[in-house]
């Protein structure tokens, strides 16, 4: 355990200070023991793998949980530290301190204004004075850059945007002490540079804000001093002039890691086989979902066999529905669906996974998993009827199937019995890849293969999907993480309004060339929603 | 190997518990009742037990009782392991019931006794299965919630049979049929005297059959791992390549035909016709025995065994405190396990979300996801 190291005197006075908190759900300890200190007017990165405790360790100061133990302390207006510890989410909001999660909480039927000003309406008589609502938001939108039209309803807004309500939301309630979770998840390149300008422009008016996130490079880009969690405690705080992105991953694993984006840097990777046979034709595909027609517009696309083809794109742009209609989960609309030759449009899920299509699904806790089921019979899960002796499951072959897995995929704790749910994230994600790749294929759908999994776990499925390249199958990554996509693709696709809007070769690719077709700006055609 | 066998330990504890913690704190609740009347809880319950588990009479009742809902509580569990909420027992029961009798009419006196059994047993699970059935593909077809079609097609059903009887094959002056030609179940009195005067018959065995299958079925077959699967998780189950809207099918089915067997108790091992009403509330009482078995069906055994004690506790007070008494020692004990059982709660909650999901507008698109 390294002594938390103080970060050298800065500028403003102490705003939050966390000392020894402790929180734990039944047997879950979330926290034990962790500090944090942020001080007034800095951008302060809390940093740590998924499960580190970071988000609990927010909720706790917004008043959303209470602390088992620890001292929760927060400026008061006169500056003066003030002990707070175990206060409501009410209070914390009037002590100026605000939370935008993750997941948004926001009315989706109502205007942008309704949801800023929600519990705190201006009111004429007994109703809303809507008028004087719209004119804060503008007015609010004005001084910090985030610029969303007042009137629009929150459900028409795109991810951005509605991220944006959230943190006017925390604003018009007066936070002086911004916490945003995991920010830029749902972001393209060019709304996470807005977001830092807007992060930016508030530290300038005297805001304090705690970003907490798990992307070195942001974390480098625009914070100022970091704080690194490991295992629920504050393990280093450092000064982000004197770290680099190594030291931190150090710091987060307790080891050394490769980082995806030093791969993609040295590109000491082996080209894929360019001209491999094709394994997945998609011609013209189209879907339909019940709300929208179109969310995946006329898509054409070939991977060939040693070939990683990346998609980007900002979320919502149809990467999801074309996925579930590649595996079957989705009917198509129209065009067709080729799988190693064979035409796959009208089979079944499963006979999609007999033809040779593996599919790491984007959403592992709705989709991936049946998280009450046991690690053994997670890893049958879509392979059950190749399991069976007559009628019955052959629990013996079952249960020699999960040993050889999770020993060859290193899940961990190595119990085949224990539930799926009982894993941490990176583990659950082995399980799904041990599954998927640890069977006969020779396509595999690999929507966000990392999302949510610790370092350690992200190194370890990059290098599981270079070598099933190299293994001459054919990979269709889908990915938010655009430095993901970089460093693993031989061709990038970018998807935009349900539609291949463009589709470059790895050595032309970048944040800089894939931006302007990511939002759109490509002359591409507009969005449909 | 010793882990499957401490699991298998686990799992056991894990049925016979809630029903005795339950039961605990509705003796509790049941004393400060019986005080309220005046009475002595210590006398009510000596009362209680004396009229069922004291004597071989109160034991067959208990056992006759135990039966029909050992049947239905398995028809509902199998319906919540699916997802699915069947609350259509007392439907399924009596058309079970009413198929058993039509078929006992029909054939001959001298069928062999063991295949007259057999075909009305068959006849029971169809009846009841064809029951379930209809909320199963309105289900699987529209998306019509369970929750809805199977309670209201408890009107429906009993209502046709209550027609179909009165209006053709009732016995003048009774609400019933007359009585089967063949296929009647031994009673337990045949080969036990002491049993004399009670209801209960080998139906009991069949009950008990029913949760070794169901039991088997559920954690034993690719179609019960399926079948789970898409109870605990449907998403995942379809991306597991399993037909979803087939299971939730099959299941209401299976599930209405689990509860339509338990009316051969009646027909088949006691009064050897069907009448009308001849288990009300045994369907809903299925609801009861499920959330207290945990799904589970051995601890659904046990929970049947314990609401038919109450049930049959009830005649054997009244002389003391009113019987409702202990329907309300029913309720204690439902709520009980309701709050207290971690699991109940969840798959309550669970059930309360997809019922309001399913009454909400937005839901008719999603169809039969």
């Amino acid at each position: 355990m390294t002594e938390p190291r103080l970060p050298d005197a800065t500028a403003g006075a102490v705003a939050v200070r966390l000392d020894g908190i402790v929180k734990t759900f039944g047997e879950t300890i979330a926290n034990r023991g962790a500090t944090l200190e942020v001080r007034r007017g800095e951008i302060h990165a809390l940093v740590g793998e998924n499960g580190a405790g970071k988000s609990t360790l927010m909720r706790i100061l917004s008043g959303m949980y209470a602390p088992d133990a620890g001292t929760v302390e927060v400026a008061a207006s006169d500056g003066q530290l003030r002990d707070v510890t175990g206060w409501q989410t009410a209070a914390a909001i009037d002590a100026g301190v605000g939370m935008v999660h993750q997941h948004f909480m926001l009315v989706p039927p109502l205007t942008v204004a309704e949801n800023v000003v929600l519990g705190r309406e201006p009111k004429r008589g007994l109703q809303v004075d809507r008028r004087s609502a719209e004119q804060s938001v503008t007015d609010l939108s004005a001084r910090s850059g985030l610029v969303v039209p007042p009137g629009a309803k929150v459900a028409d807004l795109s991810v951005g945007e509605a991220q944006r309500v959230e943190i006017l939301k925390a604003l018009y309630r007066g936070a002086k002490i911004l916490i945003l979770d995991e920010p830029t998840a749902v972001l393209s390149p060019p709304e996470v540079r807005q977001l830092w300008d807007v992060l930016r422009k508030l530290r300038a008016d005297g805001g304090t804000i705690v970003l907490i996130t798990h992307k070195l490079d942001e974390v480098m880009d625009v914070s100022d001093a970091i704080t690194v969690m490991r295992g629920g405690q504050t393990v280093t705080r450092l000064r982000t002039s004197d770290t680099t992105p190594r030291d931190i991953a150090r710091a987060m694993v307790g080891r050394d890691v490769a980082l995806a984006v030093d791969a993609a840097g040295t590109s000491g990777r082996a080209p894929g086989t360019p001209n491999g046979a094709p394994l997945l034709e998609l011609r013209n595909v189209r879907v339909d979902s019940p709300r929208r027609a179109r969310v995946v517009d006329d898509v054409s696309l070939t991977v060939a066999a040693g070939e990683i083809v990346g998609i980007a794109g900002v979320e919502g742009n149809g990467q999801t529905e074309l996925i579930e209609a590649i595996a079957g989960l989705t009917a198509l609309a129209g065009g067709e669906i080729r799988i190693a030759g064979q035409d796959a449009s009208t089979l079944t899920v499963r006979g999609r996974g007999d033809a040779g299509l593996s599919h790491v699904p984007e959403d592992r806790h709705r989709r991936g998993l049946v998280l009450d089921y046991s690690l053994a019979d997670n890893l049958i899960l879509g392979q059950q009827h190749h399991f069976t002796r007559a009628a019955r499951l052959d629990s013996a072959r079952i249960a020699e199937h999960a040993r050889q897995r999770i020993a060859e995929f290193d899940i961990r704790p190595a119990n085949p019995l224990l539930p799926a749910r009982s894993l941490s994230g990176g583990n659950q994600q082995k399980i799904v890849i041990a599954r998927e790749m640890g069977r006969d294929f020779t396509v595999l759908l690999a929507a966000q293969p990392t999302r949510g999994v610790d370092v350690g776990a992200i190194e370890f499925i990059h290098d599981r999907l270079r070598r099933a390249r190299g293994e001459g199958k054919a990979v269709l990554l889908v990915s938010a993480d655009l430095a993901e996509v970089l460093a693993l693709s031989d061709r990038v696709a970018v998807m935009y309004g349900g539609r291949i809007v463009a589709v470059l070769p790895r050595s032309e690719a970048s944040a800089e060339t894939l931006g302007p077709f990511m939002t759109g700006a490509h002359g591409s055609p507009a969005r449909v929603a | 190997m010793e882990a499957q066998i401490e699991s298998r330990r686990a799992s056991t504890m894990e049925a016979l518990l809630p029903p005795v913690v339950a039961l605990l704190i509705a003796i509790v609740v049941g004393d400060l009742l019986i005080l309220t009347f005046g009475q002595s809880p210590a006398a009510v319950y000596r009362l209680l037990l004396d009229g069922t588990w004291g004597n071989a009479y109160g034991i067959g009742q208990v056992l006759y009782k135990a039966t029909t809902l050992t049947f239905t509580g398995l028809a509902v569990a199998l319906g919540i392991r699916a997802g699915l909420f069947n609350i259509g027992g007392e439907g399924q029961l009596a058309a079970g019931g009413f198929v058993a009798a039509l078929i006992g009419l029909a054939v001959p006196a001298a069928t062999p006794a063991i295949l007259a059994v057999l075909l009305c047993t068959i006849g029971a699970a169809a009846g009841g299965g064809l029951v379930g059935a209809v909320p199963g593909y309105l289900r699987a077809r529209f998306g019509a919630h369970e929750v809805i079609t199977t309670i209201m097609l408890n009107f429906v059903v009993l209502a046709l049979l209550g027609w179909i009887v009165s209006a053709k094959i009732h016995v003048p002056e009774s609400l019933h049929t007359p009585e089967i030609h063949a296929g009647s179940v031994m009673r337990l009195s045949d080969i036990m005297p002491v049993f004399h005067g009670s209801a209960a018959n080998l139906t009991l065995l069949a009950a008990l059959a029913a949760a070794a299958a169901v039991s088997w079925y559920l954690f034993r077959t690719r179609r019960g791992f399926e079948l789970r699967a898409v109870g605990l998780q449907p998403d995942a189950a379809e991306y597991g390549g399993v037909d979803v809207a087939g299971v939730r099918w099959r299941a209401l089915a299976l599930s209405g035909a689990l509860a339509g067997m338990g009316g051969i108790n009646f027909v088949l091992g006691y009064k050897h016709y069907y009448e009308e009403g001849f288990a009300t509330g045994a369907g809903f009482l299925g609801i009861a025995v499920a959330l207290v078995g945990r799904n589970n069906p051995l601890g659904i055994v046990f929970a049947a065994l314990l609401f038919a004690t109450l049930s049959q506790g009830g005649l054997a007070v009244n002389a003391l405190v009113p019987k409702q008494m202990v329907d309300v020692l029913q309720a204690v004990v439902i709520l009980a396990v309701a709050t207290a059982v971690p699991s109940v709660r969840h798959s309550i909650r669970a059930s309360a979300k997809a019922v309001t999901r399913s009454l909400s507008p937005k839901a008719s698109a999603g169809g039969a996801q």
